[in-house]
């Protein structure tokens, strides 16, 4: 596995957020983390990117990474668009996606992989010049994940991809990230509210309730979960 | 009119001593989002250095990018030493740490140098510049100088990833973690550069105010009217900023009466509430446009 993690309790103060979660993503996966409101799902990435405080074991590519700066944990390959999108609203689109690339060299592949993105999502090419704040949700959320892709992540982390949006944005977006992995080989691991769309796209499936992993199984078969269809797709 | 020209001029390089604080102000201000009421005391103090490395023999321009470097190492150690350990403290810590460095930098330059006035050299002279009276090369060459700081900082900002980096620390330092940037070194980078523009500011101002340990109080509250005036957000707002307030402290001092002299300070503070009151982001500040 790729990203292997054990044993993990997460901690804000004095309360916990998570206890003994364990679970993993390999090379090219998408797997998802399912769960209600306050089950851990964000708690669950921040700790991969050393947010929160955390005692556990967190490994990527073997390498112990609990506890380690934010910035160390990027410079692995893992990129993260985290709850509410983290969009530079002040800077333009262009310089939001130079900022994804922040940690890597070599100017020409760089701006190579801008146009790469603008291939992907070209209302963004656009609005490139534009201030990122004025966008509308769903070019945000599409900056977002430019921006993490200009990585040129192993593992992308995304939090509430639909989150605020319209339902054919919705779609398109999924659809996007669905080309984007079979292309790139980019691993994800999707935490949504929107059970239905994070099943259809992985292929494996965690169901958290408040901070425990409760059910760990292919996304077939938590789809077909007679209790997880009642509590999260609504059918 | 004469007389409104020459009043003009005469505001123009009070503006440039304005501009270039102003300027300093900005740097902190947008690496830390707080305004650094020290800001004086250390352009201050690295004038003192300067005038000391003179003074053991130095030419101006060795001594002149010796204290440059000085400065800026000696404001990414403030960071590192003074105001790392405090960043998440109380809006109120930080604002006696602040003055620690007020009162430390202040005092001990009147201990190691006395609180007598010196006179500070000027590379470029006291001639009047085109055979008038408006201006003389000192002014002109103040004003020369705070051009080109302000345009190596558009460059720098604008133009180099480092630059981009560091406006994104300051605008959103979570989301800079998240994209690999080290954000504390960001910080002390802003402070380093501050005070590096400090220290060029306090070189150019000397000449004029003489040197001593209370020399830059009345400035840094002229650049502070400056830099809100032009707006907090905008360098260049703020060098703009520097020079109006300038021109209009001349200005008042001269067409309104009872201003004269003495209420000139005043009129900056006015400026500043006055400015908060009508328009926060200043002249030239960058409002966040965002749609929710």
């Amino acid at each position: 596995m790729m990203l292997e993690v054990a044993g993990l309790d997460a901690f804000y103060g004095q309360n916990q957020a998570l206890y003994d979660v364990g679970f993993g993503v390999d090379e090219g996966q998408v797997r998802t983390l399912l769960g209600a409101n306050g089950a851990g799902k964000t708690t669950i990435l921040r700790a991969i990117c050393g947010m929160v405080r955390v005692a556990g074991d967190i490994r990527f590519d073997g390498k112990r990474i609990a506890g380690w700066a934010t910035e160390d944990v990027v410079r692995l390959g893992v990129a993260h668009v985290p709850e509410g999108r983290g969009t530079f609203l002040r800077l333009s689109v262009e310089e939001n996606l130079q900022l994804g690339a922040m940690t890597r060299k070599g100017r020409r592949e760089i701006a190579a992989d801008i146009e790469r993105v603008y291939v992907s999502f070209p209302r963004l090419k656009e609005r490139r010049a534009q201030q990122a704040g004025t966008l509308s949700g769903g070019e945000q959320q599409m900056l977002a994940v430019g921006r993490a892709l200009m990585l040129r992540p192993r593992l992308l982390l995304l939090d509430e991809p639909s989150f605020g949006l319209a339902p054919l944005i919705v779609e398109e977006l999924f659809a996007i990230l669905r080309q984007i992995n079979a292309e790139t080989g980019v691993a994800m691991l999707i935490v949504e509210q929107n059970a239905v769309l994070a099943l259809e796209l992985a292929e494996h499936a965690y169901l958290l309730e408040t901070g425990r992993v409760v059910m760990d199984a292919p996304s077939a078969v938590v789809g077909a979960d007679e209790s997880v269809r009642r509590s999260y797709l609504g059918y | 009119m004469e007389l409104l020209l020459q009043q003009v001029m005469a505001g123009l390089a009070n503006g440039a001593i304005y501009a270039c604080m102003a300027l300093a102000v900005v740097m902190i201000y947008q690496a830390i989002d707080h305004l650094n009421f020290a800001q004086g005391e250390m352009a201050m103090f690295s004038t003192f250095i300067a005038w000391q490395m003179i003074a053991w023999g130095l030419p101006y321009w060795v001594a002149f990018a010796l204290t440059v470097l000085v400065s800026f190492v000696a404001g990414v150690l403030i960071d590192r030493v003074l105001f790392r350990p405090v960043q998440n403290a109380p809006i109120l810590s930080q604002i006696v740490a602040f003055i620690a460095l007020f009162s430390i930098l202040n005092s001990s330059a009147g201990q190691i140098w006395d609180f007598t006035i010196k006179n500070f050299p000027t590379p470029f002279g006291h001639k009047p510049l085109f055979g008038g009276t408006l201006i003389d090369t000192h002014e002109a060459g103040m004003i020369g100088v705070t051009l080109a700081l302000l345009g190596l900082l558009y460059l720098f900002f604008r133009g180099t990833r480092l630059g981009l980096a560091m406006r994104a620390a300051a605008a959103n330092p979570e989301s800079a973690r998240l994209v690999g940037i080290r954000v504390g070194w960001m910080t002390a980078l802003g402070w380093g550069m501050a005070a590096a523009i400090g220290a060029v500011a306090g070189m150019l101002i000397a000449p004029v105010v003489f040197l001593e340990p209370n020399m830059m109080i009345g400035v840094l509250l002229y650049g502070f009217a400056g830099a809100v005036l032009g707006g907090l957000t905008s360098p260049a707002g703020a060098v703009i900023g520097g020079f109006l307030v300038g021109i209009i402290e001349n200005l008042a001092g001269t067409f309104i009466p009872y201003v004269g002299r003495e209420l000139k300070l005043t009129l900056a503070l006015i400026l500043i509430v006055v400015v908060l009151m009508f328009r926060p982001s200043g002249i030239f500040g960058r409002r966040v446009v965002s749609r929710v």
